[in-house]
Formats: C-alpha cells, sequence, structure tokens
C-alpha cells in the first residue's frame, strides 16, 4: 500500500482542527479505507477524546519515535469502525521531542500501512506546525469566516508554499447560516478572493458537533446532520470523486449563489 | 581542501560566513565545526551569511531544521543574491542585521539604469511577509494584510494592495505607490502616514502620492 498523508493545519487555534481531522478520518474509514489519524499536537493532545479513545492509550507518537515500541503497537482500534486507527501524542512532553526528519520516516513507514494518514496540526507556527506538515503528501487549512482567523490562514499558506508543499485546499468551517443572511459574516467569496487557493469544504456551524465531540462520537457517524454531511463530502472530494458544494442556507441565502460559482477542488 | 565555514560572534548572535564551493561540502563542514564546539553553541541565535549562493527553499528549510536539532535557531540569512534573500523572507527570516550587513554597493550585479534599482516579485505576498529594498519594488500579484513593503523607491502593485507599504523610506517625498486595488491597511511616503478611508467605492487603479503636506490617492488615468 502506498497510502496519502493529509495534514489539517490552521494557524489559528480553535477553528476546528481536531473536530475536522477525527470526521474527515472516520468519513474515510465508513467509505471503506483504511485510516489513521495521528495527532501531532504533543503536550495538548485532544484527539483522543474527541474520538473516545482516550482510555485506550497505552503507547503514542513520542514513543514510536523513541522506539520504546512498533508503529503497530502504538495504533489503537477503532470502537465502530474496524479499518480506523489512532495514533495519539504525548501529553507529558512536548513539540521538541519530535523533529521534522522523525515525522518523515515516519510519515513513509505510515504510507505502508493504511490508504490515508490524517494528521492533526497543533496551532502557531513553529516546530510543532513544522512537524505536522514535514511527511505531508497533502495540506488542509481550515479557517472560520472571521478577519483573524483568515489573516492566519494566510501567513500559514505563505509558510507553505516556502517550504514548497501543497498547493493547500481550503475548508472553510462553522459558517453561520443566520448570520449570513443577515450579512453580519465575512463572505465565502471574500475568503477565497484573499487565500487564492482551491476550497475543498464548506461546513455550517451545528452544535451538535460540540454536543458529538463532548461524547466522543464524531458527528458524522450521526445520520442527517449538516456538518457531519459537509465532512463527508470533504471525505469523498479526498478520494477523487466530484461532489457539488452543498447549500448550507435553508432556502435562498448567499451560499447557495456562492456554491454555484465556487468550482470544487478536485483530488 | 574543506570548505571554509568561518564562525565569529557579535551582538546579534552568530555570525557564519561560508566560503565558495559545492553546498553539500559546506554544510557538512558547517556541522564538523558546529560538533567541535560541543555544547558550546546550544542556544544559539545564527546569522549565516550565505554570500554567493544560492538556496531554494527547501534547501534552507532543511538547514534551519539541522541546525534546530543541534539547539541552534537560526534567525538570520545574509545573501548577496535577491533570490536567497527572498527564500529567506519567506521562511520568515531576517535578512538584515543592523551595520554588519555586508553587501557592499560594488558586489552587486549591477543592473541600474540611471542609478536607480528595481526587483520584480511575481507572486503573491501573504501575512507575514516582509520586503525590504533600497530601490523600486514591483509586485506581480496581491499584497495581504499582515505583509509589508518596505522601499527606498516608488511601490507599484499589479493586483490588490491589502497590506502595509512604505515608499521613499529613505525620506524621498516624491516616491509614489499605485495598485490596481489601492486599499492598503496604511500606507506611507517618507515620513507621511496615511490611512485610507474605509469607503472606497468601486475599487480601480490609484495611484499616492504626496501633494503638499498630505498622501492623496488619485485615480490612474491613462495620460
Amino acid at each position: 500500500m502506498a497510502g496519502t498523508v493529509i495534514t489539517i493545519t490552521s494557524g489559528k487555534g480553535g477553528v476546528g482542527k481536531t473536530t475536522a481531522t477525527a470526521n474527515i478520518g472516520t468519513a474515510l474509514a465508513d467509505l471503506g479505507h483504511k485510516v489513521i489519524c495521528l495527532d501531532a499536537d504533543i503536550g495538548l493532545r485532544n484527539l483522543d477524546v474527541i474520538m473516545g479513545l482516550e482510555n485506550r492509550i497505552v503507547y503514542d507518537l513520542v514513543d514510536v519515535v523513541e522506539g520504546r515500541c512498533r508503529l503497530r503497537q502504538a495504533m489503537i482500534r477503532d470502537k465502530r469502525l474496524p479499518e480506523l486507527f489512532l495514533i495519539p501524542a504525548a501529553q507529558t512532553r512536548d513539540k521538541s521531542a519530535v523533529s521534522p526528519s522523525d515525522m518523515v520516516k515516519l510519515c513513509d513507514e505510515l504510507r505502508e500501512e493504511a490508504d490515508f494518514v490524517i494528521i492533526d496540526s497543533p496551532a502557531g507556527i513553529e516546530r510543532g506546525f513544522r512537524n505536522a506538515i514535514a511527511g505531508a503528501d497533502d495540506i488542509l487549512i481550515i479557517t472560520n469566516p472571521e478577519v483573524a482567523a483568515a489573516r492566519d490562514a494566510d501567513r500559514i499558506i505563505g509558510l507553505i508554499e516556502a517550504e514548497e508543499k501543497g498547493p493547500a485546499r481550503l475548508i472553510l468551517n462553522r459558517i453561520n447560516p443566520i448570520m449570513v443572511e443577515r450579512g453580519d459574516m465575512m463572505a465565502a467569496e471574500d475568503i477565497l478572493e484573499l487565500l487564492a487557493i482551491k476550497l475543498i469544504g464548506l461546513v455550517p456551524e451545528d452544535e451538535s458537533v460540540l454536543v458529538s465531540s463532548n461524547r466522543g462520537v464524531p458527528v458524522v457517524l450521526e445520520n442527517k446532520n449538516k456538518a457531519g454531511i459537509a465532512f463527508r463530502n470533504i471525505a469523498r472530494r479526498l478520494t477523487g470523486e466530484d461532489v457539488p458544494f452543498m447549500e448550507i442556507d435553508t432556502e435562498s441565502g448567499l451560499l447557495d449563489r456562492i456554491s454555484r460559482f465556487i468550482r470544487p477542488g478536485g483530488a | 581542501m574543506r570548505p571554509k565555514v568561518q564562525i565569529k560572534g557579535i551582538r546579534e548572535g552568530l555570525l557564519v560566513t561560508l566560503g565558495d564551493g559545492d553546498w553539500s561540502d559546506i554544510q557538512q563542514s558547517l556541522f564538523e565545526k558546529i560538533e567541535d564546539q560541543g555544547d558550546f553553541l546550544r542556544g544559539a541565535k545564527m546569522i549565516l551569511n550565505v554570500d554567493n549562493h544560492i538556496l531554494k527553499a527547501t534547501t534552507m528549510g532543511e538547514l534551519r531544521d539541522q541546525l534546530s536539532e543541534r539547539g541552534i535557531s537560526l534567525w538570520a540569512v545574509l545573501s548577496n543574491s535577491p533570490t536567497t534573500e527572498q527564500t529567506a523572507q519567506t521562511l520568515g527570516l531576517a535578512t538584515r542585521i543592523h551595520q554588519t550587513h555586508p553587501s557592499e554597493e560594488s558586489s552587486q550585479i549591477d543592473t541600474s539604469l540611471d542609478g536607480e534599482e528595481a526587483i520584480v516579485i511575481h507572486r503573491t505576498l501573504r501575512s507575514g511577509t516582509s520586503i525590504e529594498y533600497p530601490g523600486h519594488v514591483v509586485v506581480i500579484g496581491d499584497v495581504n494584510p499582515g505583509a509589508e513593503i518596505i522601499a527606498d523607491g516608488d511601490i507599484v502593485v499589479w493586483g490588490r494592495l491589502r497590506g502595509l507599504v512604505h515608499a521613499g523610506a529613505d525620506g524621498n517625498v516624491g516616491a509614489f505607490v499605485c495598485a490596481l486595488d489601492l486599499a492598503p491597511t496604511q500606507l506611507r511616503i517618507a515620513d507621511k502616514i496615511a490611512i485610507p478611508p474605509e469607503d472606497r467605492g468601486d475599487p480601480g487603479p490609484e495611484i499616492a502620492i504626496i501633494r503638499g503636506d498630505r498622501v492623496v490617492a488619485e485615480t490612474w488615468e491613462a495620460q
């Protein structure tokens, strides 16, 4: 197997990197692919909590890198999907425990193990971020429709270009349909005009995301909820399928109009 | 013979000057030199003078990572090549240290017409990028918010200008800034600072110059 390593990153914290990693990973596994989710946020791990696997951790990323266990020993199988695995981050160490060259080596091994490896990047632009993108084949930038998040996404895109990675694709997360309708939210067009990269997903704000994160069940596993469908669509686009962007608004909103002239990102 | 690597402590950190030769040899002798010093250089801030070497972003990024694995943080790259300077800037490294910048006017490639120099940047400047140049700066692309250009000469942006620009930074009040869409965060010419009005109407090509005592933006009209 020679899988694809995809890193999800944002610059700014709290825009939904971990939620997106858990949901896209779960959706890909649900489509029948073998997926490994890797938490690169050493010292502030969260992905295990969102995936509901916290109590199964024995070995972590740093144990693998420092040779205290074999790769497969650190891969925690998901409770629901047999083809989904998690490699958690260490909680008691920090970003300097792993170097970018360690990550490149690790990603080479992981590619042999799975169809997709999804890496959850820490916030920031320092060592942790560089670790997270070092071995990536593909990078997804996630941002929210707000000025500060878009600014940080722009900075991150610049750094990714400088590392000669990419081109990165964009997930616009937590779009609030009511605020969009009122014209109170930064428009998707403005963000895309600023960042000038391809869009791969529009995800509406949905409180069930928070509820399911707290329960440790990724929202894609619950049917009929808009954020879940949006994450499923991103997963399908990653496999090369051409999925049209969904209408986020209930009736005649802005995004309905926007989604008609934004082309899907493709694979 | 091993390529020459010279390490010197200055006020701003460790100044490392690299000689001519094959890049991989130079890199190797740099690391050997660092290892000779044991833990002495741990935690040091390094200024790398690469002189005439032209470095691509991947090479520079790898070097930075390898140095950081040895506990040394690379914070500046000095170079005679504008390409290398740009690479360093996109990686967020400084390209100038105070006073000790080695670029003598004589060692620059002479591309000037009537004593004027310009660089052309063929890409969008994203947040965090900083371009400083002692001549004119031309950008073919956008200048996003959070990016900055500081030029002793004029600044021309063939795209949307949303970041910070300073033309005539050495005091030239005759310098100008023009862009296809002139909407900078802040615009400076010589010692004048201007903030564009919130409501600008339809974007179109404009030129900002000093008239009297103020910076004004005028619609660009073909003469």
